[in-house]
C-alpha cells in the first residue's frame, strides 16, 4: 500500500483551492443577499421588517446540513435534475451566510446611536441618504470584526458540502484516507491547511480594525 | 393658579411660505402631547415672529425640549395645531423634508458624524439636498466655518475638536442650509462656563444678524439680554411670557420659585 506523500499533499492544495471557490461564493452571494434582507430588517415598512424576520429566524434555524440536501435532492423532486454540486452547494451556503449576515448587519446598523439618524434627518436627508451617507460608514467600522469572524466559519462550513458530493479539503482528506488509511497524518494535513486559510483572514480582521479605527471618534 | 393667556394677535390663516412682516414664523396653537399616560404639552400656544430670539427657560420636565422638538415634527402631537415657516406640522400630510429645509436645530449632544471632518460635515447636506457641486459646498463651508470662528478647524475630524468647537461645527453645518429658523436645544448643558461662553457669543451674533432663533436653556443671563421674548413653562405649560426683563420681576410664585432656585 501507498503511503503519504506528496501527490497527496497537491491532492489537498487542489481541493484546498474547491474550499477557496465555495467560501468565495458563499460570501460573495450570501454577503449580497444578507445585506438586501438587513436593509429590509431596519426597514420603515412593517411588511418588509416581517418578511425580513421570518427569512432570519427559518434560515437560522435550519442546520445547514439540511440546507444542502433540501438543495440538492429537493430541487431535483421539482423537476431540475442533475444540479451541479457546486451550484447545490453555492446555493446553500449563500442562503446561510445570507441569514446570519442580514442578522449581524441589522445589529451594526441599530448600534449606530439615533441621535444621528436624527441630525441627518433634521439636514432634510432623504431616507436613503441617511443609510448611505451617515448610518453604513458608521455601521461599517464595527460591522469589521463579526464578519470576518462569520468568514472564518463559512470557510470552514464548506467541509460540509461533501455530502452532496462536492469534492473539497475535507472531502479529499476522506477519499485519501479511503485509500491509504493514515487518518491521523491526512486530518492534521487537512486541519493545517484550513488553518492556514483562515489565520490570514483573522489577521486581515486585526489590522482593518486598526485601520478603520483612525478615524473613529 | 392660571397659566398666562398667549399675547393676542388677530386670529388669521398663515399659510404664505413667506412671512410678511410681523406674521409669526412659529405658531403653536393649544398643542398637547403626551407620552403614553404621561402628559407633556397640556394646550401649549406661542407665537414667534421674523427675527424674534424667544428663549423657552423651565425646570426638566416641564416640555420645553418636547415643545422645541415638535416644532421641527420630531415628535407628533395628539392635539392643536403648530405652523413653522408656512408649514403646518400638526397635518399627516406634511412634508417633512422640505421643513427641514426651512428649519435649523442644534442638540445638546453636537451629533456630528464622527466618520466626516467639520467641513465634510458641513458640505454633505447642501451637496445632498441642495445639489450644490463639491466645490461649492466646500466654499460655503469654509464661509460657515470662519462665520462661528472655526476656519483653521475644517480638516478636524470631531473627536480632536473640543466640546464647545464642535457644538460651534453644528452651529455652522445647520447655517449651511440657510434656514428660516434656528432651533437650539439646551446647546450649552454638555459645556464647561468658558467653552459655553464661545458658544453663546455665537448664537448672541446670530440674534444681532436678525435670525429668528428659539432655544430652549437654562442660562438666565443669556435669556435676559439676547432673547426679545422668554418663555417660562411648567407642567407642561406656557406658565409666563414676557421679555427679558420678566425675569426681574415675575409675576407667578412658581417662576419667583425658579429663578430663586437659579440663583
Amino acid at each position: 500500500m501507498q503511503s503519504f506523500g506528496l501527490a497527496h499533499v497537491e491532492f489537498l492544495a487542489w481541493a484546498a483551492l474547491w474550499t477557496v471557490g465555495l467560501s468565495a461564493i458563499a460570501f460573495v452571494g450570501g454577503g449580497l443577499l444578507g445585506f438586501a434582507v438587513a436593509l429590509l430588517r431596519v426597514s420603515a415598512n412593517p411588511a418588509a421588517r416581517l418578511a425580513a424576520i421570518v427569512y432570519i429566524q427559518i434560515v437560522q434555524g435550519t442546520p445547514l446540513l439540511i440546507l444542502l440536501f433540501l438543495i440538492y435532492f429537493g430541487v431535483a423532486v421539482i423537476g431540475f435534475t442533475g444540479v451541479p454540486a457546486i451550484l447545490a452547494a453555492g446555493a446553500g451556503l449563500t442562503i446561510y451566510a445570507s441569514g446570519f449576515l442580514a442578522e449581524i448587519w441589522r445589529g451594526c446598523i441599530q448600534s449606530v446611536p439615533k441621535t444621528q439618524w436624527e441630525a441627518a434627518e433634521c439636514l432634510a436627508l432623504t431616507r436613503w441618504q441617511r443609510m448611505t451617507r451617515v448610518i453604513l460608514p458608521q455601521a461599517l467600522r464595527i460591522a469589521t470584526p463579526p464578519t470576518v469572524g462569520f468568514l472564518v466559519q463559512i470557510v470552514k462550513n464548506t467541509s460540509l458540502a461533501s455530502v452532496v458530493g462536492f469534492v473539497e479539503l475535507a472531502q479529499a482528506g476522506k477519499l485519501i484516507n479511503n485509500s491509504i488509511f493514515e487518518p491521523f497524518t491526512i486530518f492534521v494535513t487537512v486541519a493545517v491547511f484550513y488553518f492556514a486559510l483562515c489565520f490570514p483572514l483573522s489577521t486581515w480582521s486585526r489590522s482593518l480594525e486598526r485601520t478603520l479605527n483612525v478615524s473613529r471618534r | 393658579m392660571s397659566a398666562v393667556a398667549n399675547p393676542t394677535r388677530a386670529a388669521r390663516e398663515d399659510t404664505p411660505r413667506s412671512p410678511q412682516a410681523g406674521a409669526p414664523v412659529v405658531r403653536l396653537h393649544d398643542v398637547h402631547k403626551s407620552f403614553g399616560a404621561l402628559k407633556v404639552l397640556d394646550g401649549v400656544s406661542l407665537d414667534v415672529g421674523p427675527g424674534e430670539v424667544a428663549a423657552i427657560i423651565g425646570q426638566s420636565g416641564s416640555g420645553k425640549s418636547t415643545a422645541l422638538r415638535c416644532i421641527n415634527a420630531l415628535e407628533t402631537i395628539q392635539q392643536g395645531t403648530i405652523h413653522v415657516c408656512g408649514h403646518a406640522i400638526h397635518d399627516p400630510q406634511l412634508d417633512r423634508r422640505a421643513l427641514r429645509r426651512d428649519v435649523g436645530i442644534v442638540f445638546q449632544s453636537y451629533n456630528l458624524f464622527p466618520h466626516l471632518t467639520a467641513e465634510q460635515n458641513i458640505m454633505l447636506a447642501p451637496t445632498c439636498v441642495k445639489g450644490m457641486t463639491k466645490a461649492q459646498a466646500r466654499e460655503l463651508a469654509r464661509e460657515v466655518l470662519s462665520h462661528v470662528g472655526l476656519a483653521e478647524k475644517a480638516e478636524h475630524y470631531p473627536e480632536q475638536l473640543s466640546g464647545g468647537q464642535q457644538q460651534r461645527v453644528a452651529i455652522a453645518r445647520s447655517l449651511a442650509m440657510r434656514p428660516k429658523l434656528m432651533l437650539f436645544d439646551e446647546v450649552t448643558s454638555a459645556l464647561d462656563p468658558q467653552l459655553t461662553g464661545e458658544v453663546l457669543k455665537v448664537m448672541e451674533n446670530l440674534a444681532r444678524e436678525g435670525m429668528t432663533m428659539i432655544l430652549v436653556t437654562h442660562e438666565m443671563a443669556f435669556a435676559r439680554k439676547v432673547a426679545s421674548k422668554v418663555v417660562y413653562m411648567h407642567r407642561g405649560r406656557v406658565w409666563e411670557t414676557g421679555t427679558g426683563a420678566m425675569l426681574d420681576d415675575p409675576q407667578t410664585p412658581e417662576l419667583r420659585a425658579f429663578i430663586g432656585n437659579g440663583l
